[in-house]
This record gives C-alpha cells, sequence and structure tokens, in this order.
C-alpha cells in the first residue's frame, strides 16, 4: 500500500486509458506521457499499461507501507527520499515505511513523472482502465486527483525482483528538452487558413498558456485567422490534434481531450512527440515543426523499438541501483 | 438529398447513387478522417453510421476506436499493424454500403420529457422567435423519432437529428456555465440531451429523468449512434 502525505498541483492514477470508451462519448484519457508510463511499468517488470502515479510539477509526497520495487521515469521533478536523490529510469528498491518526495521541477524542463510499483496500482477498472477521469469523476481512486491521506492498493508481484537495476538508456527516451520541436502533419482543415500558414507556424515560439490542462493547451504567440467563414460539423478529434477556435489562439488536444470538436484542425502532432508536450508546463514553450506521414510512421517504429529494447541489469547499475537505496 | 451511400431503406427511399465523395486525412500517424464533401448532413451521417457499424461488426487488426460524426467518420489504429492506405480503402468501401445495419439500426427509444417551466427555461423564448406557440414547438420536437446522428462533447451526450426546419435557430449568444443533467436542448437544427452538469450554448426546453451516461453500467451509454429517439410529452401534473 502507497500512502498520499503530499499531492502537490495534481496527482492521478493513470494508465493507457480506455481508447475504445471513446464511442460512447468518454476521452481516451490515461498518462500525458505514454511513453515515461510504460517505460516505468516495463522497468519494474509490469505490463506497459498497468496503472501508475502522475505526479504533476512535484510537491507530492508518498509513504510505502511495504518493501517495493519502484521506478520513477518522465521529467525530472527532484525525486528523493531521506534528503538524498534517487536514480530516475532505474528500477529502485524502496524500503518499509520509506518516503519518495518529489521536490519540484529544477531543470529547465519537466512536467510529469510517473511513479510506476511492481504489482501496479490496483484500484478497480472502470470502462476498462484504471485511468482517472478528472471531468466524468470515475476511475483511479473515487474518481478524482489524490490528496494528503489517500491509501492504493499495491497488486501482487510475481517475482519482480528479478527488475531491480534495471536502466533506461538517455539514448532510447524521447529528445526531451526545453522548447521541443513538435513534429506536425497538416490538418483537414488547412483551407480555412491562409495557405502559408504551417510555414507561418513553424516560424514561430509558441508557450503553454496558464489556462492549459490535461484536456489541452491554450498556445499563445500565434494568431490564425480564419481566411473564409469556418462553421464545421462536429467531428471527431484525438489527442496532437491543434485546432483553431475564432479566436485564433490555437489549442493543442492533450490526453483528457472531448472525442469531439466542433473548430478546425490546422496540424495533427504525431504520437511520439506527445510526450514532449506532456512534458510542458504553463509558460514553457515549444515549436511546431511540419513533416510527413513518412517521418512520422519511421518515428512511431522508432518509439516502438525502443519501448521493447532489451532490458538487462548489468552489474553496475544494479550497484548503483542498491547504493541509491540505502 | 441523397448524393451519398448509406440509405435506409426503413425510413427514406433506397440510396443507390454514390455521387458523393468523401475526403481522407490523417489526424496524426495513427488516426484518420473521413469527411464527406457534401451540405447533406443526412445522407453523409447515414454513410458514416453504416460504415462504424460494419467495423463493429467485423473490425480490422489493429483498430482502437471508431467515432461517427455528423459528416464525418474518425478511425483510430495501430499504423504498424494496418497502414494509411488499407484503412482508406476499407473505409472507401464501406462508406458506399447500400444499407444501415448492425445491432442497433433501428432500435427506438422512447424518452419522456417535461417541456417548459424550470425543467425547460427556454421554451417560451425558443417559441417567440420561432414564431410559434410554446405548444407548436413541444408538437414539432415530437412529431418524428430523431437519429442519434453521433455521441460527442461529453459522455453519453446525444447529437439527435435532423429537427424539422420550423425548429432550427443558432446557439444561445451567451453560453450557460452549468446546464443541469438531463436538460434536452436544441440549436443549430439539432437536438441533444445533457447527461451531466455541463456548460451549454444549446436552447434548453424541457428535461427527461433517465440516465443517460452511467460509467458503471453495460453499456455505459444509454443511446448508440444509429439509434432513433422519440420523445414523448410527459403532461403529468
Amino acid at each position: 500500500m502507497i500512502t498520499v502525505l503530499a499531492a502537490g498541483p495534481l496527482l492521478t492514477v493513470q494508465d493507457l486509458g480506455r481508447p475504445d470508451a471513446r464511442r460512447y462519448g468518454v476521452p481516451a484519457g490515461g498518462a500525458i506521457d505514454r511513453f515515461a508510463l510504460a517505460a516505468a511499468n516495463r522497468l519494474v517488470g509490469n505490463p506497459p499499461g498497468a496503472a501508475a502515479l502522475e505526479i504533476t510539477a512535484g510537491g507530492a509526497e508518498l509513504a510505502f507501507a511495504g518493501a517495493a520495487i519502484i521506478a520513477i521515469t518522465g521529467g525530472d521533478l527532484g525525486a528523493g527520499r531521506a534528503g538524498r536523490p534517487v536514480p530516475c529510469w532505474t528500477a529502485i528498491h524502496v524500503g518499509r515505511g520509506e518516503h519518495i518526495v518529489f521536490a519540484g521541477r529544477s531543470g529547465p524542463w519537466g512536467a510529469r513523472a510517473y511513479l510506476a510499483v511492481a504489482g501496479g496500482i490496483a484500484v478497480p477498472p472502470v470502462l476498462g482502465s484504471r485511468a482517472t477521469d478528472l471531468a466524468g469523476g470515475f476511475g483511479g481512486l473515487a474518481g478524482r486527483a489524490l490528496r494528503p491521506g489517500d491509501h492504493l492498493p499495491v497488486g501482487a508481484v510475481p517475482g519482480a525482483t528479478l527488475s531491480l537495476g534495471r536502466h533506461w538508456p538517455a539514448a532510447l527516451r524521447p529528445a526531451y528538452g526545453p522548447t521541443p520541436c513538435l513534429r506536425v502533419l497538416p490538418g483537414p482543415h488547412g483551407a480555412c487558413f491562409a495557405p502559408d500558414v504551417l510555414a507561418a507556424l513553424s516560424a514561430l515560439t509558441l508557450q503553454v498558456s496558464a489556462t492549459s490542462n490535461r484536456m489541452g493547451y491554450r498556445l499563445t504567440g500565434a494568431q490564425l485567422a480564419y481566411t473564409r467563414p469556418c462553421s464545421l460539423a462536429s467531428l471527431g478529434v484525438v489527442p496532437g490534434v491543434i485546432q483553431v477556435p475564432p479566436d485564433g489562439a490555437p489549442i493543442l488536444l492533450m490526453a483528457d481531450a472531448q472525442t469531439t470538436g466542433g473548430y478546425p484542425v490546422v496540424a495533427t502532432v504525431i504520437g511520439p512527440d506527445l510526450p514532449l508536450a506532456a512534458q510542458l508546463l504553463p509558460g514553457d514553450s515549444l515549436r511546431l515543426v511540419p513533416t510527413t506521414l513518412e517521418v512520422a510512421l519511421a518515428a512511431r517504429r522508432a518509439e516502438a523499438l525502443a519501448l521493447a529494447h532489451p532490458l538487462d541489469a548489468d552489474e553496475g547499475d544494479l550497484l548503483a541501483a542498491l547504493a541509491g537505496g540505502n | 438529398m441523397g448524393s451519398c451511400g448509406g440509405g435506409d431503406a426503413a425510413n427514406d427511399e433506397p440510396r443507390t447513387a454514390m455521387s458523393c465523395s468523401w475526403s481522407f486525412t490523417p489526424l496524426g500517424e495513427a488516426a484518420l478522417l473521413a469527411e464527406a464533401d457534401t451540405d447533406d448532413h443526412v445522407a453523409a451521417n447515414r454513410a458514416a453510421l453504416a460504415a462504424a457499424a460494419a467495423l463493429a461488426a467485423d473490425p480490422m487488426p489493429g483498430l482502437s476506436a471508431v467515432v461517427p460524426a455528423i459528416a464525418s467518420l474518425l478511425v483510430c489504429f495501430d499504423p504498424l499493424v494496418r497502414s494509411h492506405a488499407a484503412v482508406a480503402e476499407r473505409l472507401r468501401v464501406l462508406l458506399a454500403a447500400p444499407s444501415l445495419d448492425g445491432p442497433s439500426a433501428g432500435r427506438v427509444v422512447r424518452i419522456t420529457v417535461r417541456y417548459g417551466g424550470e425543467d425547460g427555461p427556454d421554451l417560451e423564448e425558443v417559441a417567440a422567435t420561432l414564431g410559434m406557440t410554446p405548444f407548436d414547438v413541444v408538437a414539432a420536437h415530437t412529431a418524428q423519432p430523431l437519429r442519434v446522428m453521433m455521441i460527442g462533447f461529453a459522455p453519453g451526450f446525444p447529437y439527435l437529428g435532423p429537427l424539422p426546419p420550423s425548429l432550427h435557430l443558432p446557439r444561445r449568444a451567451t453560453p450557460r456555465a452549468a446546464v443541469p443533467p438531463g436538460s434536452v436542448a436544441i440549436a443549430a437544427g439539432l437536438s441533444g440531451i445533457y447527461p451531466a452538469q455541463l456548460p451549454g450554448g444549446w436552447h434548453l426546453i424541457g428535461r427527461t429523468a433517465l440516465r443517460l451516461f452511467d460509467p458503471y453500467a453495460e453499456p455505459p451509454a444509454l443511446l448508440a449512434p444509429g439509434d432513433l429517439v422519440q420523445f414523448v410529452a410527459d403532461r403529468s401534473p
């Protein structure tokens, strides 16, 4: 069992969401940085879609009632225990009664960290997923963000100690960093905008506005005026879609986005680059660069290979993990 | 009318001509959006619903979600399992399919509504705007079954249509921050039912006690795309 002692601005249970529930109008949801979630799970020997904790911006403190194998991935939110940093992207041992603290971001990037525990967070699935649907009020723990005093059950662990010391090499992670370049494919409604809209957009540096959340980021720094009236019938949308309301300020849809939207879609960020967007906080900047379907598919293949790469702890990793744990 | 595939012999004349075309655009590398190049949303929607039902009955490997909408169909898939070209080809065939079938085709759901008063605070204003009496608005709203053209905006929210032309009016100038659950509303040629307390810009003409969405029920949404809804006025005191 894990007890929440502090939650920070937003702490939730997430897995890979419920894509099939889109047909009921339910957002697919799940981890915003799906790569980091899947990597954390693999490090501790879980299936990639096991439920884990998504820590937003920091400020969280978690107490472990029993010994556990955990891995922390995603953005560096200053994870530590007993005043010392813990290694990230590594399977580590946590002793009974130990606390893990997320002090918050200290580097130039990072918004969301994932803490996977061997056995997974064992809250009951709803609509095929343990992910927290904040708008719908279901999934996760009681359908809401976690708060101090919450207790999270941990699933049974079949021989997960084998994973101790596993480390995820930096070369096999998304190209995280400040002001990431997100590759976009042209959207279906380019005709609503000036012919060079994507080229113009790619010349700009955009910022994530303060009104952003897990549903979407409002982007400032670009004004995409319609060049003709563009009133659309509602259509299905996915995370990564950049839609443009009449005020001209683009909205990048994220994991908890509604299943349908009615604004023109100017472009869509490719899936393999969404983890980069996931690591942005309000005020952070980003670039959008046009790409092709061929490049997007190659990126998708590379992502799949990275997520499936052979994971074997060598002695050095194991020693580092043990040293970090005591 | 009749310019797209997907005719419904039970309610309309058979549609065999397929002169309407569909545009296919990737929404990222793992989704394909098919949009009808027509203003005939009724025919386009019928084709989209038929294609969605066919995909549900005979799914492609790698398919993760199918979202039919007013005049479009979104298909999410794993592009490492199924190519964009293969998905587009399957959709091209399905969108030209001649009939609407699938488990919910023709299912009629009766929904009892208390119109006007506190339950439908916009009914009087809607009637005045349309040059009708409130009674005539209710009569038009209950005159014939409406098709669930799509589910979207919020879990279980049905877009029902088409409304008779006498009930067409734009959205409210100022949306409400909180529409009560069960509110029955109209706007832009469509009717909708708010499954939960939500912000909304449609005109509220009544309210139903039916629960439209329950994540713990199977299925979680009361209505599915393709269903027909017959509104019934509750005149009990």
